[in-house]
């Protein structure tokens, strides 16, 4: 019995929190996810880069199930991805997502978007919902705008809201799906703030993203991907400095070199 | 000149008219609501039920509905709705049934295209935060919604207004029952056609002024 114990725990390391094994998809004909293994440590921040199609979104929407896979599997914190239901909600209420285009909810305030998962999900109290919202808010420096509707922020404003939507819910992870690719160039820099002061928090975060700076300063860990495959992993002086594949110096003499 | 309308309760059978519209809107509305979850759940099942109940009873004339309740549910099944001792209002219940049910099927529609005007971001985010279906469905698609077909409703709820007077064929006391009562007794036909359509439109045309002016006002802006 003792035995079996120990087994399981080792099989859920301390240290990892998402861990996805072999993981493959197919939209259709093409196969967007080849056998990725990819293991993120607690408190790590992994940024995922590479070019367009390359499955960097979709792997990033396999971790809360948002997209489903044909083989492999993906365990958080230990548990493997539950099917559709109860279970699966759960799980998500625990990884926090932010999407490119917002996706705030267009009826609710900013504070009632905040709000929402609290009460709902967690079952907070309204009161303690509302302080906590408002706390969020301060802190990615949209406190003031509170009571206003998602449509009358900025881009950078509304992307900083569903940022502290996510935190509200305590996540252990925030999953990042090119959070400033629909921002105007000006409110890049206010979303990357946010982020980079959450990385130095200590949470756990996986960003896809096209900010090579961003990557440059807050990573832990770069992953470059292309057509489906993760072609290469490094730390992000080494990454960029000294890129291993041609892949990836391919991609990276096309970005970096204006 | 109106005197043809003396001792004709013209006032009671619009108001009998009016009540057959508020309570068959209500009922409609939550079951077209419920049709239209059925009909976007991951369930097949319940797809399956939604589409077949939507394209079975919008494509049935309503007139053979409203007659069903009355010669199939009350008498053959015995389905009197709590009034077997009191004709006019078993008739009345038998009749908002059917009118529910029927309009049913449009609102249904109705809501369904509503959810499709909302971008699948908003249930994305909602599901990600931990929402299940219910909650991602009730709290977050179905109030845009709504807001987005509000134009759409009001024409189904003028409509509906309208069709009420197919209750007169299980005898039901609406204003076009007592239309048709008054052109048999009295020679101004035209008068009485002409009373009853104003009727009709003072009922819907507000309807249709006041809910085009809120789905403006609460249309949800992106």
């Amino acid at each position: 019995m003792t035995e079996v114990s120990v087994a399981k725990e080792d099989a859920a390391a301390p240290g990892e929190l998402v861990v996805l094994k072999s993981v493959n998809k197919h939209f259709g004909a093409l196969h967007v996810l080849q056998d990725i293994d990819l293991t993120i440590e607690r408190g790590e921040v992994v940024v995922v880069i590479g070019p367009s199609g390359s499955g960097k979104s979709t792997l990033c929407r396999t971790i809360n199930r948002l997209e489903t896979i044909d083989a492999g599997t993906i365990t958080i914190d230990g548990k493997p991805l539950p099917q559709e239901g109860k279970e699966l909600a759960r799980l998500r209420a625990d990884v926090g997502m932010v999407f490119q285009s917002f996706n705030l909810f267009a009826h609710k305030t900013v504070l009632e978007n905040v709000m929402l998962g609290q009460i709902k999900v967690r079952r907070t109290d309204k009161k303690k919902a509302e302080e906590k919202a408002r706390e969020l808010l301060d802190r990615v420096g949209v406190g003031t705008q509170a009571d206003k509707y998602p449509a009358q922020l900025s881009g950078g404003q509304q992307q900083r809201v569903a940022i502290a939507r996510a935190l509200a819910m305590n996540p252990k992870v925030m999953l990042f799906d090119e959070p400033t690719s629909a921002l105007d160039p000006e409110m890049i820099n206010e979303v990357l703030e946010v982020m980079q002061q959450l990385a130095r928090d200590g949470m756990t975060m996986i960003v896809v993203t096209h900010e090579m700076g961003f990557a440059r300063s807050a990573a832990n860990r770069v992953v470059f991907m292309a057509d489906g495959r993760i072609v290469e992993q490094a730390a992000p002086d080494q990454f960029f400095s000294n890129p291993r594949s041609d892949r990836a110096k391919d991609f990276l003499s096309k970005i970096l070199h204006h | 000149m109106f005197d043809f309308l003396e001792g004709y309760d013209v006032l009671g059978a619009f108001w009998m008219t009016i009540k057959l519209t508020v309570f068959s809107a209500v009922g409609s509305l939550v079951w077209g609501t419920l049709l239209a979850a059925m009909r976007v759940s991951p369930v097949p099942l319940m797809r399956g039920f939604g589409t077949a109940y939507v394209n079975i009873v919008r494509n049935i004339p309503l007139t053979v509905i409203i007659v069903f309740t009355s010669l199939g549910l009350a008498d053959i099944f015995g389905m009197t709705m709590g009034a077997s001792d009191n004709f006019e209002l078993q008739g009345f219940r038998l009749a908002v049934l059917g009118l529910a049910a029927y309009t049913a099927a449009f609102v249904c529609e109705a809501i369904r295209s509503g959810i499709n005007t909302v971008p699948l971001g908003q249930a994305e985010a909602a599901r990600a935060i931990g929402l299940g279906f219910t909650q991602t469905l009730g709290l977050v698609v179905l109030p845009q919604a709504f807001r987005a077909v509000i134009g759409p409703l009001a024409n189904v709820l003028i409509a509906l207004t309208k069709n009420t007077t197919v209750a007169a064929a299980i005898s039901v006391p609406e204003a076009a029952l007592l239309m048709k009562g008054m052109i048999e007794n009295e020679a101004q036909t035209l008068a009485i056609g002409a009373v009853f359509a104003f009727g009709f439109v003072v009922l819907t045309l507000p309807t249709g002024l006041l809910l085009g002016w809120l789905g403006k006002r609460l249309a949800v802006k992106r």
